[in-house]
């Protein structure tokens, strides 16, 4: 139900901030979603799209940490096999 | 797609794994809120990656599941007029009321449809002046924005003939009412992503200090789920009860501004039953009086149902922890998803319908299953 997926903003229409509407690239499926509370999103970026309205802006680099998290946690491991 | 495939990637969700593996010194058991991430850790089998001493508990973070048989009763009821076109999300479609479903009503001629968002029940009522437009709103905090717009535009558009049927929960006080049982076996808890994407976690921190629990954002994709199990499995090991952020690609602190606000204007905290779980109080959002002529359970004046649960579901017993789905003798027998008889069978985010879904061929898991759930 709280379903979410992330999705690029291609085109935006709507002048009313409650009423903007985004055109949403879903990996190739284009839907439209309403960007009323994504304000500050433009055309390029990437949104969490929940039934038909963009939730939350994806943030590019806080989309890393996991990865950065792994490759830390890899090195500490490196490290301590190093010393026994 | 990007931001998806990626938290998928089977060796990295290994890496994760051992690092849990390497840390769990003592048993715990961690409760997932959301039943989309109950889905994902069951089909994924992320469960199965985890040491034996980490229990996963599966929380009552189904809307679907949780919405009180009286409420669906309401739903069929208003469903069935002929001036209505009733709409609701897919989920909705199959749930059984105590009699009958939605997509029974409509096989019987009333007109109820599909959509994928409240937007488009607004626009229906634009079209159909002379019909009645329905929407069942359900769902989380994650859902109320959508459905708060809705109310917001029709209002605006000063439609007459638009209305909802409201059953919307909030996740935080169900959080309280599970800790405040006293068979409550959590000690842990991955937050809902998207709930905090709309919320933000600042509620959290009161429940984390309070009950003493780790309380770990966490998003939806198996590489986020182990990385919150990670994260809660360190907390519980090192003594603390934080709150921490998983899911920080979506999640900030404070959450969606401009939706919350929307929220508040359109909606005022009432109590709500959960199914399965009984009522809590503050659980739930009701129109606000400023919105109240947008109501359908006041427009179509349906009346209290009074219906009894089945005696032989323990969907309770799940949502506590206290027993496994296959542990319950109903399931998969006389309970199935096509005739649940409980909150936890009845969407594929229920816990019983996961396990139904991806473990029910006792041969290739269940075996394995209750061996784990009898050495714990």
């Amino acid at each position: 139900m709280c379903l979410a997926i992330p999705g690029k903003i291609v085109s935006v229409s709507g002048e009313d901030p409650l009423e903007r509407m985004g055109k949403i690239d879903f990996g190739g499926i284009l839907k439209e979603a309403s960007l009323a509370y994504v304000p500050d999103t433009r055309v390029g970026d990437y949104v969490i799209v929940h039934v038909g309205f963009a939730l939350s802006k994806v943030d590019e680099a806080e989309a890393q940490k996991v990865f950065e998290y792994l490759k830390q946690m890899g090195e500490l491991g490196e490290l301590e096999e190093r010393r026994i | 797609m990007k931001f998806l495939d990626e938290y998928r990637n089977g060796e990295l969700a290994q890496q994760f794994a051992r690092e849990i593996h390497r840390i769990t010194t003592n048993p715990w058991n961690i409760m997932e809120i959301c039943g989309g991430q109950t889905h994902a850790i069951v089909k994924f089998g992320i469960d199965e990656l985890l040491p034996k001493k980490i229990t996963l508990i599966h929380g009552p973070g189904c809307p679907v599941c949780v919405t009180p048989l009286e409420m669906i009763d309401k739903a069929l009821e208003i469903a069935a007029r002929p001036e209505v076109i009733f709409t609701s999300f897919g989920d909705m479609l199959r749930v059984p009321g105590s009699t009958t479903d939605l997509l029974s009503v409509k096989a019987g001629g009333g007109d109820v449809r599909i959509v994928y968002s409240p937007l488009d029940a607004v626009k229906l009522a634009e079209q159909n002046p002379a019909k009645e437009i329905v929407f069942f709103g359900v769902g989380f905090e994650t859902t109320a924005p959508a459905t708060a717009l809705a109310i917001y535009q029709a209002a605006q558009k000063k439609l007459r003939n638009f209305s909802m049927l409201i059953s919307h929960v909030l996740v935080p006080p169900a959080m309280e009412a599970l800790l405040s049982s006293p068979n409550c076996r959590v000690q842990g808890f991955l937050a809902a992503g998207h709930v905090c994407a709309v919320m933000g976690y600042e509620e959290y921190f009161s429940i984390a200090k309070k009950y003493r629990v780790p309380v770990v954002v966490t998003g939806f994709e198996p590489l986020d789920i182990l990385q919150g199990v990670l994260m809660t499995v360190q907390q519980l090991e090192s003594g603390r009860a934080e709150v921490e952020n998983q899911y920080s690609r979506a999640v900030r602190r404070g959450g969606n501004q401009p939706a919350q606000d929307l929220i508040k204007k359109v909606f005022q905290i009432v109590p709500r039953k959960w199914r399965g779980v009984g009522e809590i109080p503050q659980s739930g959002l009701g129109l606000g009086d400023e919105y109240a002529a947008f109501d359908a359970e006041k427009k179509f004046g349906v009346a209290d149902h009074h219906v009894e649960e089945s005696a032989d579901c323990r969907s309770g017993l799940v949502l506590q922890g206290q027993i496994k789905p296959h542990e319950c003798p109903a399931f998969g027998a006389k309970c199935t998803p096509e005739h649940p008889l409980g909150a936890t069978m009845v969407s594929s985010e229920g816990a019983c319908a996961a396990y139904y879904r991806y473990r029910r061929m006792p041969d290739l898991i269940g075996a394995k299953y209750n061996e784990r759930t009898k050495t714990n």
